[in-house]
C-alpha cells in the first residue's frame, strides 16, 4: 500500500530540504519519524509556531531550505510572523495537519480549522492540499517547486480526508 | 500588581553599549529585532553586509537566529533584541537552549520600557530577569550589564563563549541618537546572502 509520508519525505530529501522545524501532530507523528532518522535533516521542536516562521528565514539566510510542520491551530500562533516573510519575499515551505474540517468531531478544533486557508490567504501564503495519498509525491514536489523555485510562502495541507478524523 | 524594587535605573547608553558589543564585526553575523535595536544596530554596524534586520513580527529575533546559526555552525551569529520582544518570544529561550547552537549569542537591550510606543513600563522593571530565565532554561553562559566596566567582559562573551549565550544590558530609556537602516528586506536579505554565500545564491 501507498504510504504518502515516505513519499512526501523522499520529496524533501531529494530537493534537499535541511531544517524541520516542528510542533508535534499525531498525523504528522510518522512523517516527522522519518525526517528524525535522515541525516540530511536536522529537526527543530519548537515551543510555539510562530518562532518556527522565521527560524525558516535564518536558515535561508544560512544557506539552508526548511520546512515547516505542525497542526492547523499553529497557523493562528504564526501570522504576524509571516508577515516578515511576505514582505522580504523569503521562500516558506510549510506541512500542516488539518483538524476542525471534514469529520471533525470535536467543536473546539472547527473555529481554527475552518479559518486556516482564509487566513494563509490573507496574509500571502498559497495554500495546496494533498487530499490522496497517491498524490503525495506529485503534489510536494509542487510545493517545493513553488516555495525554493518561485520564492513563494507556501502551505501544503495535509486534509481529514488524507489522514482522517479523530473520533472521541 | 507587584510594586517596582527599589533600585537605580538602567543607565547605560544604548548606542556606545551595542557598539562597544558588536562593533568591528569581522564575520560575524549579525541579526537585529525590531524596534529601537535597528537603529542602535545600524549606528553599530550599519555598513556591514552581514546584517539582517528582522523588522516586522515583534517575537522573533531569537528565532530566526536559532535558524541561521544552525546553518552556519562555523560563524558566530549575534542576535540584538530588546527587553520584550524577548518575552513576547520568550519560548525561544528554551528552544535556543535544546538546540543549543554552540555559535549563538543574543544581547538583549532591556530599558525596562516600551520605547518605542510611548515609555511604557516593561515587565523587567517589576524584576522580570532576562538572563535568569535564559540560564533556567539551559544556556550555556548569562550575564547582565549594569555598568560601563562591565562591557569589555559582555563583549567576549557575545563574541567568544561556546554557546549559547546571553548578555542583558541595562540600558537608560532616555532619549537617543537613532537613524534606522533601509526597509528593503528583499535587498537587505540578497545583500546578506551574497555576501556569505556568494553571487550563485541570488537569483
Amino acid at each position: 500500500m501507498h504510504d504518502w509520508r515516505k513519499d512526501i519525505h523522499q520529496v524533501l530529501r531529494e530537493e534537499g530540504i535541511r531544517q524541520i522545524p516542528y510542533t508535534p501532530d499525531n498525523g504528522l507523528k510518522d512523517l516527522i519519524k522519518l525526517c528524525e532518522a535522515d541525516e540530511q535533516m536536522i529537526p527543530i521542536p519548537l515551543a510555539n509556531e510562530m518562532e518556527g516562521i522565521t527560524m525558516t528565514a535564518g536558515a535561508w539566510l544560512g544557506g539552508q531550505r526548511s520546512a515547516m510542520m505542525m497542526q492547523c491551530g499553529g497557523v493562528g500562533n504564526s501570522i504576524n510572523a509571516l508577515s516578515v516573510l511576505t514582505t522580504a519575499r523569503f521562500p516558506f515551505l510549510s506541512i500542516i495537519t488539518m483538524r476542525g474540517t471534514f469529520g471533525e468531531n470535536n467543536p473546539w478544533q472547527i473555529p481554527m480549522g475552518q479559518a486556516t486557508r482564509p487566513c494563509l490567504e490573507a496574509i500571502g501564503c498559497i495554500v495546496l492540499e494533498l487530499n490522496r495519498g497517491e498524490d503525495a509525491t506529485k503534489v510536494t514536489r509542487a510545493a517545493v517547486d513553488m516555495a525554493y523555485g518561485s520564492g513563494s510562502r507556501v502551505a501544503l495541507l495535509l486534509t481529514q480526508e488524507l489522514i482522517g478524523a479523530k473520533r472521541f | 500588581m507587584k510594586t517596582m524594587p527599589n533600585r537605580p535605573a538602567p543607565s547605560l547608553d544604548r548606542v556606545e553599549a551595542i557598539k562597544r558589543l558588536i562593533g568591528e564585526p569581522g564575520d560575524m553575523l549579525v541579526l537585529s529585532g525590531l524596534s529601537t535595536v535597528l537603529s542602535d544596530v545600524n549606528l553599530a554596524v550599519g555598513d556591514h553586509e552581514l546584517v539582517f534586520y528582522v523588522r516586522g513580527a515583534m517575537g522573533c529575533a531569537i528565532a530566526t537566529g536559532i535558524g541561521l546559526a544552525v546553518a552556519q555552525p562555523e560563524r558566530r551569529v549575534v542576535v540584538v533584541t530588546g527587553d520584550m520582544e524577548v518575552l513576547m518570544g520568550a519560548g525561544s529561550l528554551s528552544t535556543a537552549a535544546v538546540m543549543a547552537p554552540r555559535n549563538l549569542a543574543v544581547i538583549v537591550a532591556d530599558n525596562e520600557a516600551y520605547g518605542e510606543t510611548g515609555g511604557q513600563t516593561s515587565h523587567t522593571a517589576y524584576g522580570v530577569d532576562i538572563s535568569a530565565m535564559a540560564e533556567a532554561a539551559g544556556f550555556a553562559k548569562v550575564m547582565t550589564v549594569w555598568n560601563e566596566d562591565e562591557l569589555e567582559a559582555a563583549r567576549d562573551m557575545v563574541r567568544n563563549t561556546e554557546g549559547p549565550v546571553l548578555a542583558t544590558i541595562k540600558v537608560s530609556k532616555a532619549p537617543y541618537k537613532r537613524i534606522l537602516p533601509p526597509s528593503d528586506g528583499v535587498h537587505n536579505c540578497n545583500t546578506f546572502r551574497r555576501a556569505l554565500l556568494g553571487p550563485e545564491a541570488i537569483r
